[in-house]
């Protein structure tokens, strides 16, 4: 057994039996972060700090939510809202934080995009991202099925039917499930059996699995440390040696606790002004109409569209064939995955002093925004022309990536 | 200064976005119907119409608004009104597909040349004429006999002016107007009213009384829906499935809106008009009052929390350029 002296402070007993001074340089006060950043940096917190409020919402929420097909609508629309003392307060906040959390997922993608954050050891870093990605998109799936309104039976009846996967004809039906699609539902149709799976989604495995890959999306930080605005190649322990010398000019780094920090809550503070301001002025944007008729199975609504956040995956399913749709909204799922493997060049820098890729992340990224206008306006005319080949574009630009990357000067 | 800049693409870049999902898609999704100014003069009707009818409906809303330039005699319209209340009254069961709605606040809630129409003609006059072609009479059909001229017309639409317009509350002005045929459950209103209080047997948990209202609401449902094909939808939480403009445009002309639909025209003026819209927005967006008072303090809170922030960011961040 450990030699342990009578401690002369809590700091000190809790010291000898957790670590805790060792765990707090670790995460805190060593944890060095380059000092050449901008607000950007902070999107990790402001993330963090969404997705907290999300979960303390929901807790509120769950409170008086009713899985059941018939008294899920009300309990959502009447009992929270009319009933239950600042339930609306709570729901407003769930739903925008569930509408925010996307744009700021959004904007911590392209900035890591942008800034070459995902190469010369930070690979690890992308990918746990994009897990998250993937999770936040299940949880906020699963979550939409829960007030059982139109919206959310028709767009669990159409994701759902995406796992029948390829038409009889093709492969010899060999990737046909029809079957698949009654066991994920637990029913011919989405009810009951599907409402009660999709609430334990939501409120159980999803945010555990969440909370779970965070950590993991920390810790592969921690090694190869915070991109910086340059992408500058710093010596962390030389930067340190002159932060801890009290160079605090010469050094380039600071730490996590309390300076990187101090920053993150300011920038924490504006968004959180926004975030309220939706939440008290314009939160219909969050909460589609169409979900304020309740489920009904014999009334199919006459536009059916995703929330803002999928429609530019959405939108590269639909104007193809059914085989070739789901072909490319696969190919759209997962190639954000291979993005550290695909960008061939060395170079750690931002985009605008990359030539080519350069070009490549503004067309990325407007394309991106098409998509998604085309994703929810009506399928048909123009629109569909101009959907089909900002999908198009989609494809070319990641067939075109390694060839542009390889063809990049080495810095 | 490039804070300021990075700031203002993400900015510019979040908002095209915003105005590409919401606004435009949704412009582009519902086309837009614009309100005849709660003027009931028949001039959608006539424009809708069928070839067929065209000249029907031209003359008939021709002879409305003759009447309406005559003088009614209000003494001569309460012997009228007398006729009316063999129908329209408290506790009549459902006739012809429907509860013969209360007028004790028709003056107050509905449109003068609307009444008129009304009484010469009700599925004219609520643009339904299509429903009853031919096998079908209008349950309030029988109407024209007991008021034969325009005279007779002219004065008990100026008793019901004079005499039923009393002050109305939102929900009596729901209850006159769209009762009969939408419930709303936030509101606590069925097809036959407000349920009873009622008790459960405390020794065997059943409500009795309860129940036989709960059957009474269900065959009246399934009177309502035989008569309009369907079961009108319950209103309780429709003011946030739509906008306020489709319902008022909706409410004005159904037809406009929802061509072939089984609605009728309610024939609103702006006074029964902004109770409805009131009621619907009392059941079906309840906090905004409560939104109204809190929002300035929780977002005041978050400005002040964020000028301390920067204070304290600035006293870390101050030496380390």
């Amino acid at each position: 057994m450990a030699h342990f002296k009578k401690a002369n402070s809590l700091n000190e007993w809790m010291d000898q039996r957790l670590g805790v001074n060792t765990l707090k340089k670790v995460m805190q006060s060593e944890y060095w972060i380059p000092k050449d950043i901008n607000f950007l940096w902070a999107m990790g917190m402001v993330l963090a700090a969404t997705f907290g409020i999300l979960v303390v919402s929901g807790i509120f929420l769950l409170m008086y939510y009713i899985p059941d097909t018939k008294l899920a609508f009300d309990s959502v629309n009447y009992i929270t809202m009319t009933e239950v003392g600042y339930g609306w307060l709570w729901r407003h906040v769930h739903g925008i934080g569930a509408s925010l959390v996307f744009l700021i997922i959004y904007i911590h993608m392209f900035t890591g995009i942008y800034y070459g954050s995902y190469k010369r050891g930070r690979e690890l870093i992308w990918l746990s991202g994009m897990l998250l990605f993937v999770l936040f998109s299940a949880e906020a799936f699963s979550g939409y099925m829960l007030p059982w309104g139109q919206m959310s039976y028709w767009a669990g009846m159409v994701i759902t039917n995406l796992f029948e996967g390829f038409s009889p004809d093709f492969a010899g039906g060999a990737l046909n499930s029809p079957a698949l699609v009654e066991w994920i539902r637990g029913d011919y149709v989405p009810d009951q059996a599907f409402l009660g799976r999709f609430f334990m989604l939501h409120v159980f495995l999803m945010p555990l699995m969440i909370i779970g890959v965070i950590v993991l999306h920390f810790g592969t930080l921690r090694l190869p440390h915070v991109n910086n605005q340059e992408g500058a190649d710093i010596d962390f322990d030389e930067a340190a040696a002159l932060w801890k010398a009290g160079n605090k000019k010469e050094s380039k780094v600071i730490p996590f606790s309390p300076v990187f920090l101090s920053k993150d809550v300011f920038v924490l503070g504006v968004y959180f002004i926004l975030f309220f301001y939706l939440v008290f002025y314009n939160f219909s944007f969050a909460m589609d109409p169409v979900n304020f008729d309740p489920a009904d199975g014999l009334k199919t609504p006459a536009h059916i569209y995703p929330e803002w956040y999928f429609l530019w995956s959405y939108e590269i399913l639909r104007p193809f064939s059914k085989d070739l749709g789901l072909l490319a909204f696969i190919f759209a799922q997962g190639i954000f995955f291979a993005l550290p493997f695909l960008d061939r060049s060395p170079n750690v820098a931002p985009a605008g002093r990359r030539g080519l890729f350069n070009i490549w992340f503004w067309i990325l990224l407007i394309d991106c925004i098409i998509l998604t206008f085309m994703g929810k306006l009506p399928p048909e005319g123009i629109w569909n022309v101009i959907g089909f080949w900002a999908a198009i574009t989609f494809f070319a630009l990641w067939i075109a990536l390694p060839i542009i990357t390889m063809l990049e000067k080495k810095k | 200064m490039r804070e300021l800049k990075i700031f203002a693409v993400v900015a510019i870049f979040s908002g095209i976005l915003y105005y590409g999902v919401e606004p435009f898609a949704h412009g582009q999704m519902h086309k837009h119907v614009d309100s005849n100014g709660l003027v009931y003069d028949g001039k959608a009707d006539i424009a809708e119409a069928s070839k067929d009818k065209k000249e029907a409906k031209t003359k008939f809303w021709a002879e409305v608004a003759e009447i309406a330039k005559l003088k009614g005699d209000v003494a001569a319209g309460e012997g009228g009104y007398a006729m009316c209340m063999g129908c329209h009254m408290d506790g009549i069961p459902n006739m012809g597909g429907v509860v013969p709605p209360s007028l004790e606040h028709a003056g107050a809630i509905y449109d003068k040349n609307y009444l008129i129409a009304l009484v010469k003609d009700p599925a004219m006059a609520s643009n339904v004429d299509h429903k009853y072609a031919d096998t079908m009479m209008h349950p309030m059909g029988s109407v024209g006999s007991m008021f034969p001229t325009p005279q007779s017309i002219a004065d008990v639409v100026a008793y019901l002016q004079a005499k039923k317009a009393g002050d109305v509350t939102p929900k009596v002005a729901y209850e006159e107007a769209c009762m009969r045929c939408h419930a709303n459950r936030y509101g606590k209103l069925t097809h036959l009213g407000t349920a009873p209080v009622t008790k459960s047997n405390i020794m065997t948990g059943y409500d009795v009384e309860g129940m036989k209202f709960k059957q009474k609401v269900a065959e009246e449902q399934a009177l309502v829906a035989a008569y309009m094909g369907k079961l009108p939808p319950d209103l309780s939480i429709i003011y946030r499935a739509r906008s306020h403009h489709f319902l008022e445009t909706l409410i004005e002309n159904p037809q406009g809106q929802l061509a072939g639909t089984a609605m009728p025209r309610v024939g609103l003026n702006q006074n029964g008009m902004d109770k409805v819209m009131k009621y619907l927005q009392e059941t079906g967006d309840p906090s905004k009052p409560k939104r109204e008072a809190l929002g300035p303090w929780v977002i005041g809170f978050f400005v002040i929390f964020t000028i301390l922030a920067y204070l304290w960011k600035q006293a870390h961040w101050r030496d380390l350029h």
